[in-house]
């Protein structure tokens, strides 16, 4: 009850100082968007349907991309930890990789995959797979060892070890990483989108740069932060819960 | 059977009598010590051969943690391996069960070397190993799924054995919502459930109150009875051997070799209280006693003992 009327004051607070200043109009509106402004591209982006359409293509491929990511990386991640030298070279070139931005990969991917869908993918991937690969070595090192041995001693091996023990035994330790990935993965995209002009969010945004429409770069901008902390609080936060229902976890408050 | 199990006879029997326990039976007297070494021709269950482990510790040298291990345990018998910490008792229960492999030697199983794991040995953990992201039901179901049992006939087996260790209301908690010793009666039903001819325990319970240790040990000793499975128990408590054990193997502290045997004849059930028990234990008590001096002169004397983890690779 406190922590929801502290919410309520904070953006209340928040929403308050901008429409002060945009009351006060010490910038123009094409400097200092308003919130009526904003508001208005917002319902009419929903209205003429062009929103939902970035959002359903936006959504589309960071999915894509995210899973390629997740499926890559959880096998390279094991394989990196189960393999000594792998673990001493590869290691160690991944996590010098994850300081670049995956947008650095945007000409390589253009030559490679020409100017289409492809090239996204590549970047969202690129984004992402190093989060995920990190996570799963790291989360396959915390793993108590006797959850392997007790599987390999029940006859579990191979293919059946891995998806029986393994990953559910590391899901605990790489939660945190699967959702750094996924913030990479949602960033690379917007990134790419807005380099390259296909439909998407990305796009949309670039579209009221253009036309020096402020409100609708802000509205957009919303809209990418709110479907990100929806992702955030609906899908790895209940993730997180399930997984602590299971094995008795208690929060970290 | 390959001629190997053969030429290693069981050289230490189980008097026939203790194989069932008899409620009420007349206690006989106290019979341990030292086995008059009559050659029997049983092959055995499970047969140890001049078993040597050494690993590298961390500061580089090498170090003896077994050596020439010789042992036999026959089918369906109970043998309980007591040592000092650090006698590499631990390590023989994972090389038994293919978890980790000796540098020479060999394990075999009906006179076949043991070349990996296999569910003919399962090995109860100390930390009972049990999947917290799995039910009750689907950890005693497990083993089954690997192996490839229909559903039907695994949900069967699974609530057989719940009942077996008296949990049949629990098939759908989690592991975390159960106490110390439910988590080892379902670590035990979900290892007999695997169908093992031989159940491999690790200080099982070791970190159980006594009021529990008491009960389990009860449950188990009719469990071997109703099932007819070869165990082999290992542990640092003496009484809980005697108790339990037909046999009590004694291994010396660092490198671990096998000090002495002493068969048990004490009718059972027993209990951890009789006075045939804490005397039985008494004696092997005198000879584990030296070995720990051992173990802990070596532990002020080196500051930190190089500690033997039997899931480090050699």
């Amino acid at each position: 009850m406190k922590r929801a009327a502290r919410y309520i004051i904070f953006y209340a607070a928040l929403f308050g100082l901008w429409t002060l200043l945009a009351k006060l109009k010490i910038w123009p509106p094409y400097l200092f968007p308003t919130p009526w402004g904003v508001w208005e591209e917002l319902y009419g982006g929903f209205k003429d349907h062009s929103y939902w359409i970035a959002i359903v293509v936006s959504m589309k491929r960071v999915l894509l991309g995210y899973l390629v990511s997740v499926v890559l990386g959880m096998i390279l991640g094991l394989g990196i930890s189960s393999n000594k030298f792998l673990e001493e070279t590869m290691g160690g070139l991944l996590v010098s990789l994850q300081s670049l931005p995956s947008i650095c990969w945007w000409p390589l991917a253009l030559l490679w995959f020409g100017l289409s869908q492809n090239a996204i993918l590549f970047v969202v991937i690129m984004g992402s797979l190093l989060s995920v690969t990190l996570a799963m070595e790291d989360g396959r090192k915390q793993m108590p060892k006797i959850f392997s041995q007790a599987g390999r001693n029940l006859g579990a091996k191979g293919f059946k070890l891995f998806w029986y023990v393994l990953l559910p035994a590391s899901l605990p330790f790489i939660v945190s990483g699967l959702k750094q990935g996924w913030a990479f993965a949602w960033r690379s995209l917007i990134t790419a989108e807005m380099l390259y002009m296909s439909l998407g969010l990305g796009q949309v945004l670039m579209m009221g740069r253009d036309l020096s429409n402020m409100s609708a770069v802000v509205a957009v901008m919303l809209l990418i932060v709110a479907i990100g902390y929806i992702i955030d609080g609906v899908v790895f936060k209940g993730m997180e819960r399930h997984l602590q229902n299971k094995w008795g976890l208690t929060p970290a408050t | 059977m390959s001629s190997n199990a053969q030429a290693v006879p069981n050289r230490y029997p189980v008097p026939a009598g203790s194989r069932t326990p008899v409620r009420g039976a007349k206690l006989g007297p106290v019979s341990v010590g030292h086995p008059d070494r009559a050659p029997v021709t049983a092959v055995s269950k499970v047969g140890l051969s001049e078993i040597c482990l050494s690993y590298k510790t961390q500061t580089g040298e090498r170090l003896l943690a077994l050596d020439n291990i010789n042992l036999q345990v026959r089918a369906g018998e109970f043998v309980c391996i007591v040592g000092p910490s650090g006698c590499g008792k631990s390590t023989l229960l994972h090389l038994i069960a293919g978890l980790h492999h000796q540098t020479s030697g060999q394990v075999l199983v009906d006179g076949t070397p043991v070349d990996g794991p296999g569910t003919d040995r399962i090995l109860i953990f100390q930390e009972h190993g049990l999947f917290p992201w799995l039910t009750v039901a689907d950890n005693v179901e497990f083993g089954m799924k690997m192996k490839g049992v229909p559903k039907a006939e695994r949900k069967e087996s699974m609530r057989h054995y719940l009942r077996l260790v008296h949990l049949a209301k629990f098939e759908n908690s989690y592991i975390h919502q159960l106490s110390g010793g439910m988590k080892q009666r379902v670590a035990i039903a979900r290892a007999l459930a695997t169908e093992p001819d031989v159940l491999l325990m690790d200080e099982p319970f070791a970190a159980l109150d006594a009021q529990t240790r008491d009960l389990l040990h009860d449950e188990l000793e009719r469990i071997w009875s109703e099932t007819g499975r070869t165990i082999i128990f290992v542990t640092h408590n003496v009484r809980e051997a005697v108790r339990l054990g037909d046999r009590v193997v004694l291994l010396t502290f660092r490198p671990g070799r096998v000090k002495s045997e002493f068969p048990v004849t004490l009718p059972r059930p027993r209990s951890l209280e009789d006075p045939e028990v804490a005397l039985a234990a008494r004696e092997v008590l005198d000879e584990l006693r030296e070995e720990i001096n051992r173990s802990l002169e070596a532990e002020y004397q080196d500051g930190i003992k190089p500690k033997i983890e039997p899931g480090e690779e050699s």
